[in-house]
């Protein structure tokens, strides 16, 4: 059973089937933000720091770090940010760029076991990422698409992500360190984008064994109440098997429907997570619970 | 909505007046309806319509108020997509028409592409049809093109317009390749170039020196036509 372990120096966070939905929350990007483009060029992380913060407390257990911006020197940026958030939040990160020095400062600078997002199944690509991730025995994002592009076929899809998991073997990668994106396309342009996308997580899961990540908010791009598309997608991926996802935490009733999610998947032992986050809060002047000391961690 | 439509007469486009058919297209254009903008091209041909001006009145009238929607946030991509896919079908009986005639007005030649080591096109694809939409001839180099492949493609289609797409910091530089290469060539007066994508900004296109930036589809279309001069 895959796991796939990503840590800090204080926290450990599981990747697995029988884990907890882990949400890597997508916020720290500065695609289309102007102002944050420009605070990130001139060295000025406190919107970083900021929506770390927030996106801990909105429930996210990982968080993805983005500082690509055109024009500037993102290696450098990208390993400024990563020790500077490595000291505010304890959240294994993310390191996601697509520039190659980028991600080794990133990858240097980090303390612990990063996810690295990503390597493709492009030849080119995997001969520049995979040697990285053995180097430093960490985690990758695996995106399948290879050099002709992006197929509509899932199981053209399936075959390009068993090409990288078998590649990455030759490398000395644990299968298990591998986590697949198998491409969400959005639904407004290519209308089998979601079933597609059920039907190849399941064979990742149960044919190759991998777990499964994708950038969850692509599926609604061009559509109106985007936000009520995401709620309906991500429990819809955990039914088909999904175990982890980059997505936007701050998205009204997201959390609370994935971790419902996780309790109907099995993955929620005496729906004690749900109930702990669920309870209602004692009324003032009221007690609150008669008994127990607030839980107390499991023995065994 | 079934309901109310299935209570109401069927509407025959060939018992319309010029006026109407025309008003009646606009609104199924804008509505997706493809069989029934093929019927109305066709009826228009029938009664004797110059294909200029079908494709003018008609046709690109319906798009440019779809770009018009899309861009106010009315409209949405699979609607759009939806409008693009309707006009392909009343562009498929116009063209014949327009390439044998040599009155043929076409707002002008784009050639679009999505440069060197970058697969994403849905962006760039928006794009291409709402240009179509705007009465451009769009020749569509798809993903993945070179240098070379631009040049060639120059070459051949002599266009008013040269439009590159990338959705990677790691990608986009090359549109800056493609422009320098072109300056050397001495071609870049005669050839505007307009860039757009995910990470692209004003600020880049200054740096690159683009001669415009698309932030989205619809204003892609309407720059371009300030750019051949048809937006005045």
């Amino acid at each position: 059973m895959a796991r796939t372990v990503l840590t800090s120096p204080t926290k450990e966070v599981v990747i697995g089937f029988d884990q907890p939905f882990v949400m890597i929350g997508e916020r720290i990007n500065p695609t289309n933000r102007p102002k944050f483009s420009k605070e990130l060029g001139a060295g000025n992380y406190w919107r970083v720091k900021k929506e770390a913060e927030a996106q801990i407390a909105a429930g996210a257990q990982v968080l993805d770090v983005n500082v690509g911006v055109p024009l500037t020197d993102e290696a450098k940026i990208m390993e400024e940010v990563i020790t500077m958030l490595q000291t505010e939040v304890e959240a294994p990160l993310v390191i996601d760029s697509s520039v190659m020095a980028a991600l080794e400062s990133g990858i240097a600078a980090y303390k612990g076991r990063p996810l690295i997002n990503s390597t493709t199944a492009e030849e080119e690509v995997m001969e520049r990422i995979l040697p990285l991730v053995a180097k430093y025995d960490c985690a990758v994002v695996a995106i399948s698409n290879d050099d002709t592009g992006i197929s509509e076929d899932p199981d053209v899809r399936f075959e390009v992500a068993k090409r990288i998991v078998n590649r990455a073997s030759d490398y000395g990668i644990k299968r298990e360190d591998i986590v697949v994106d198998p491409l969400v396309m959005p639904i407004g342009a290519v209308n089998s984008a979601g079933k597609d996308v059920f039907k190849l997580v399941g064979r990742l899961r149960h044919e190759l064994g991998v777990n499964t990540t994708c950038g969850a908010s692509n599926v609604a791009f061009g559509l109106p109440n985007r936000h009520a598309v995401h709620n309906a997608f991500l429990p819809m991926l955990q039914a088909a098997g999904m175990t982890s996802a980059i997505l936007n935490v701050y998205d009204e009733g997201l959390v609370p429907a994935i971790k419902a999610g996780d309790m109907l998947a099995g993955n929620d032992p005496d729906c004690a997570n749900w109930i702990a986050r669920s309870r209602p809060k004692p009324v003032a002047g009221e007690g609150g619970r008669r008994g127990g000391g607030g839980r107390r961690g499991r023995r065994g | 909505m079934c309901l109310t439509m299935s209570e109401e007469p069927e509407l025959i486009l060939a018992d319309l007046s010029d006026d109407d058919l025309v008003e009646q297209m606009k609104d199924d254009l804008y509505d997706g309806m493809g069989p029934e903008i093929t019927e109305g091209t066709k009826i228009l041909l029938d009664r004797g319509w110059d294909a200029n001006r079908i494709l003018s009145e008609s046709l690109v009238e319906a798009m440019r108020i779809v770009g018009l929607d899309f861009a106010d946030g009315i409209l949405f991509v699979p609607e759009v997509l939806s409008a693009a896919n309707a006009m392909k079908g009343g562009m498929e009986l116009l063209r014949p028409i327009l390439a044998a005639s040599d009155t043929q007005v076409s707002t002008g030649r784009v050639v679009i592409g999505t440069v060197k080591g970058d697969i994403h096109d849905i962006g760039k694809n928006l794009v291409g049809m709402m240009l179509e939409g705007a009465g451009f001839e769009v020749f569509d180099l798809g993903i993945n093109t070179s240098l070379d492949e631009f040049l060639e493609a120059i070459d051949k289609h002599d266009p008013h317009i040269l439009g590159m797409s990338a959705l990677l910091t790691t990608t986009m530089p090359y549109m800056g390749v493609v422009i320098e290469d072109l300056e050397k060539r001495n071609m870049l007066k005669n050839l505007p170039v307009m860039i757009g994508g995910a990470p692209v900004n004003q600020e880049f296109a200054d740096a690159v020196k683009a001669n415009a930036y698309g932030p989205d589809a619809a204003t892609t279309a309407e720059l371009a036509k300030t750019i051949v001069g048809v937006n005045r």
